[in-house]
């Protein structure tokens, strides 16, 4: 029955398009993302000639897709979901739909200033942020207390190591420490900048010279390699960001050092066994503290080809308010919200009582400077990441070397050196 | 006579001409439209993330790409992945062609199960290899290790293409038992139990009965399957990326991470030239050594 | 026509026929015992090897009743049984209507495939001149390219006449996908049908649509019926140009799957379960007409 209607009602679709717009949201199928999903009836409500489609995707092919679409200007999404990396650089390109004109209820100057500076091309808004992220060092109290250790204000990678060495214990599925091994610019490559970084290394030098074969480099990887392969768990060279969100929380590790936005999910009882015996501290340092954290943020904005801008802005305002912040708190607990975009969120008592890593998460994404994340200074902006566009390519084939030499297939100064070769090339071949 | 077979075969050749013309314009048009955007933007200076700076670029994208050392290596793992897959798909096809021949309670329902995975999407397979089978602490063979006391193998790490091959064997091989097992039931029984009485022991009759008998079917098996695996892509996609390294980046891999990772159509495009050269030698070569079996 | 449609059917029939013929030879021999041994073994290595073969779907169908916490433990055949992984997934995504996409795009698309390769194969198989055989291979080859070299160049041309995120223009890129293989099956299937048959239909005075129609057609139904089959399979199956080309209103099943595949936290259930109900239906539609196939295949390509 509902089949055939279905055809008819195609047809008046078409007729009543005129009071109902549809407007199509491309999104990423993370938890956060799931959720603003799960609420739209709420935007519906409040907005009754707008129908919201969703375009769910898995991370990568959602990137490739997004990218393909904008720059072919093909016109298919009205909302499209993109990161710190890519706002800027699209916006320069004139892809995207400059947000100058908010209104004044939405309070932009509540969005927290780093994530808003990393969302703007010289000075304008172009994508409004949906949840952002530093990283930071999670650990089990339980083994840590029992080990008799005791977590610094500031652990440095040398202790962390220790801890690792001390802690691992594969015969009960208990990895040292769990870190990202799977290859991609935003997976291993966002971990491994920050190493990098905290060993005094940089991506370029200030004539855009690749540096990868530099000593800094070869110290940082062979260090990773070292506390990976031998303290890390299983196939730790698929692992990323999901795969070991899920290895933590199912307590098969004893530190993880990545994304601050685990932490809703780490504490929430319902999704995770070691809510109870969680315990966090900044991300560890080595030679400098510059770049040691990062900075990231999932932002919704609006395609220059896309035809319902309006109603587009109207959902963007929406999602990304403290009204939504609200809801999601008051329907799906206040561990479960948006975290890491407005000062509002992190002055709720609610949230301060909830989630007891709120003012600790405030500091890391605050006290992140893309702008200023090298100890010797470099000509880019990003610290877990390179803001150009050929980044994308770099990131992932140095990526994938680097799980290589993970993997013991090369050594890491093989490793190294092809990757420095390859980055060069791609650079000589984009005229730097 | 000879006129009215010379006049027959031009109006014969006409009629097949006009006959043909749907289904040959149609594929001209899809082969050259793209094939000629292709070659064009080959020759260019062109990557998608960077409008406005498109320009002609000669054969710098061909220089490029053959100076790029993963060429090489993505070619080798090309034939390595369809060699090893055609040569497990063939022979166990053949073997298991041969046991689903004989009669035994339930046979019909086994058959169906092992041609089942020909069925499944290749995204879907990939995946629940990945996460279900192969998983280094949760999959089903890890947990198998552990009950016989052995180590995990770390499947995507340790033997990427090894892996990668598995799965796709896993998904051709029914596709080969299918149509082998087809093949095998217009074999000739009388001749089969006349060489039993001339003391032909099973293995004989295998190889100088059954064998030559499938080789017509083999032939087709191994054209079918060469066409798709030259160009497998979602297996490595969903498990791989390519990796770790190049160890399991092949042809149609690098292209996609040329022109989906780097948005550099030029050199994508170059890419897919290279790849059209090579899909019309294998085509030339291999495809006609096929061809002449089927002829037979 | 009647003759050669028994005629047809008599292998299988012979082969049924003679296999009984043979068991019954085996029990008057005085090796009985090692014949019903062998049939044990043989039973134990055919299941043992289909159960083998067909382990990973069925451990995906079992995952999929799982609880979460349930499908990443240790491997075990015991549990309750629930729905919540499918309720939450179809919470998420209409099952239907991606699935409707697919029926429509497999089929559509099919379809189309056939009608444009039947007068193509029909014309290889009984006209052939110098070129068929080159042509063959050629259209053979045009499946070689990876699709993804002419990704940009295709979404370029579907933007500019507003095919993008349509079945229609899904139909028309599997319908140029499946060609080749489509042309290349029928003129097999064409090719093994004795020429007198059509020669005498010529006699009667039947023209090239008649011929076609009512001589060609029905003689090699298996083989178009197992050819369609195939190429619905492909199609339904087919990941990297419905994902590229379609966003949300003809995006069919391979895109459905893509919103499940590495998402945060513990996805192993709810992903087995979006996966069961992907293939499920092509997974019944192949066994209930792999007969079907295999009798098109027997007659037709490899016999």
């Amino acid at each position: 029955m509902k089949l055939a209607y279905a055809f008819p009602l195609a047809g008046l679709a078409v007729a009543t398009a005129a009071q109902a717009e549809t407007i199509t949201v491309a999104t990423v199928n993370n938890n956060d993302m799931v959720i603003m999903q799960s609420l739209t009836e709420a935007f519906e409500e409040a907005h009754p000639d707008i129908e919201v489609n969703w375009v769910v995707l898995e991370e990568n092919v959602l990137r490739q897709r997004l990218t393909t679409d904008i720059a072919t200007d093909g016109g298919q999404f009205d909302v499209m979901t993109i990161g710190t990396y890519e706002a800027p650089i699209w916006a320069e390109r004139g892809w995207l739909v400059a947000l100058d004109d908010l209104p004044e209820a939405y309070r932009e100057d509540d969005l927290l200033k780093p994530v808003r500076d990393g969302l703007s091309h010289e000075g304008t808004l172009y994508a409004l942020p949906f949840y952002a992220e530093s990283s930071m060092l999670y650990y089990r109290t339980d083994l840590f207390e029992e080990a008799g250790i005791e977590m610094p204000e500031q652990p440095s990678w040398e202790e962390v190591r220790e801890w690792a060495a001390e802690l691992h214990d594969p015969d009960n599925q208990l990895a040292g420490i769990c870190l990202r091994g799977k290859p991609g610019w935003g997976e291993n490559m966002a971990f491994v900048s920050t190493l990098v970084n905290t060993f005094g290394g940089r991506w370029f030098d200030e004539e855009w010279n690749p540096e990868l074969d530099s000593p800094a480099w070869q110290e940082a990887i062979a260090f990773y390699v070292d506390l990976l392969g031998n303290y890390g768990p299983p196939g730790a060279s698929s692992n990323g960001f999901n795969e070991n969100l899920a290895l933590f929380s199912r307590g098969n590790c004893a530190m993880w050092v990545d994304a601050t936005s685990a932490a809703g999910k780490l504490y929430n009882p319902a999704e995770s066994q070691v809510a109870d015996r969680l315990g966090f501290a900044p991300a560890p340092v080595a030679e400098t503290p510059k770049g040691a954290h990062w900075l990231w943020s999932w932002a919704l904005a609006i395609p220059a080809s896309s035809e319902k801008q309006e109603a587009a802005q109207a959902f963007l305002t929406w999602a990304t308010s403290q009204e939504y912040i609200e809801l999601v708190g008051e329907s799906e607990g206040w561990t479960s919200v948006p975290p890491g975009t407005r000062e509002s969120t992190y002055e709720n008592e609610r949230y301060q009582e909830e989630a007891p890593f709120a003012g600790f998460v405030l500091d890391a994404i605050n006290s992140a400077d893309p702008t200023d994340s090298t100890l010797e200074p470099s000509p880019y902006v990003g610290v877990q990441f390179v803001g150009i566009p050929e980044f994308q390519s770099i990131g992932t084939q140095v990526g994938q070397t680097i799980a290589s030499a993970l993997t013991g297939d090369t050594s890491v100064e093989q490793a190294l050196q092809s990757a420095q070769r390859a980055t060069e090339r791609t650079m000589q071949r984009a005229g730097y | 006579m000879s006129k009215t077979r010379a006049s027959g075969r031009t109006v014969g050749g006409l009629r097949s001409l006009s006959l043909q013309a749907p289904a040959v314009t149609l594929l001209l048009l899809w082969m050259l439209v793209p094939l000629g955007m292709t070659v064009w933007f080959s020759l260019q200076r062109y990557n998608l993330l960077m409008p406005g700076m498109e320009s002609f670029a000669g054969l710098e994208n061909y220089e490029y790409l053959f100076t790029d050392p993963a060429l090489w290596r993505a070619m080798g793992n090309t034939l390595l992945l369809v060699g090893s897959v055609l040569v497990i798909t063939v022979g166990g096809g053949v073997l298991l062609a041969v046991l689903f021949q004989q009669e035994f309670p339930g046979r019909g329902i086994a058959r169906v199960l092992a041609i089942s995975p020909f069925f499944v999407m290749p995204t879907v397979s990939a995946l629940v290899w990945k996460n279900m089978m192969m998983h280094p602490s949760n999959g089903v063979l890890a947990w198998l290790a552990g009950v016989f006391g052995l180590p995990a193998v770390d499947w995507f790490s340790s033997l990427p293409l090894t892996s990668i091959i598995i799965i796709v064997a896993w998904q051709w091989l029914p596709f080969a038992l299918l149509i082998l097992l087809t093949a095998m039931q217009s074999l000739d029984d009388d001749q089969v139990e006349a060489a039993r009485m001339d003391g032909a022991g099973p293995i004989a009759v295998f190889f100088y009965i059954t064998l030559p008998h499938l080789k017509r079917a083999i032939s087709v098996v191994i054209m079918i399957e060469m066409i798709f695996l030259l160009t497998i892509f979602a297996e490595i996609y969903v498990t791989t990326s390519g990796g770790p390294g190049l160890a399991t980046t092949n042809l149609a891999f690098l292209i996609y991470i040329q022109a989906l990772l780097d948005f550099d159509v030029g050199l994508a495009s170059a890419g897919g030239v290279v790849a059209i050269i090579l899909a019309n030698i294998v085509a030339i070569f291999l495809v006609r050594l096929v061809a002449r079996n089927l002829e037979s | 026509m009647t003759t050669y449609k028994t005629k047809q059917a008599l292998p299988a029939e012979g082969h049924l026929a003679t296999t009984p013929a043979s068991e019954v030879r085996a029990r008057h021999t005085p090796l009985v015992p090692s014949v019903g041994a062998r049939r044990i073994w043989l039973t134990l290595l055919g299941w043992g090897i289909a159960l083998f073969i067909f382990f990973p779907i069925l451990w995906m169908v079992l995952t999929g009743f799982k609880s979460e916490a349930e499908a990443i433990a240790d491997p075990s055949l015991i549990f309750t049984p629930t729905l919540e992984s499918y309720v939450a997934v179809q919470a998420r995504a209409d099952y239907f209507k991606f699935a409707m996409n697919s029926v429509v795009v497999a089929f559509g698309s099919t379809l189309l495939a056939l009608l444009i390769a039947i007068p193509s194969a029909y014309a290889m198989a009984f006209l052939p001149t110098k070129r068929t055989k080159g042509t063959l291979l050629w259209m053979l080859s045009t499946k070689m390219l990876p699709p993804v070299g002419v990704l940009v160049p295709i979404y370029l041309l579907f933007r500019d006449v507003g095919l993008l995120d349509t079945r229609t223009g899904l139909v028309i890129v599997y319908t140029l996908m499946n060609l080749p293989i489509v042309v290349w099956m029928l003129y097999t299937f064409f090719k093994d049908l004795p020429r007198d048959i059509l020669e005498a239909g010529r006699m009667d005075g039947a023209s090239t649509l008649q011929e076609v129609l009512y001589l060609l057609l029905p003689l090699t139904l298996p083989g178009i019926a197992s050819t369609g089959l195939l190429s619905v399979i492909l199609s339904w199956n087919e990941a990297f140009w419905s994902l590229n080309l379609t966003s949300s209103s003809a995006a069919p099943l391979t895109a459905y799957i893509a919103s499940f595949s590495s998402p945060e936290g513990l996805f192993w259930a709810k992903l087995s379960a979006a996966s069961t109900m992907a293939i499920a239906p092509i997974l019944v539609f192949g066994w209930l007409t792999q007969k079907q196939m295999v009798r098109g295949l027997t007659f037709g390509a490899v016999k």
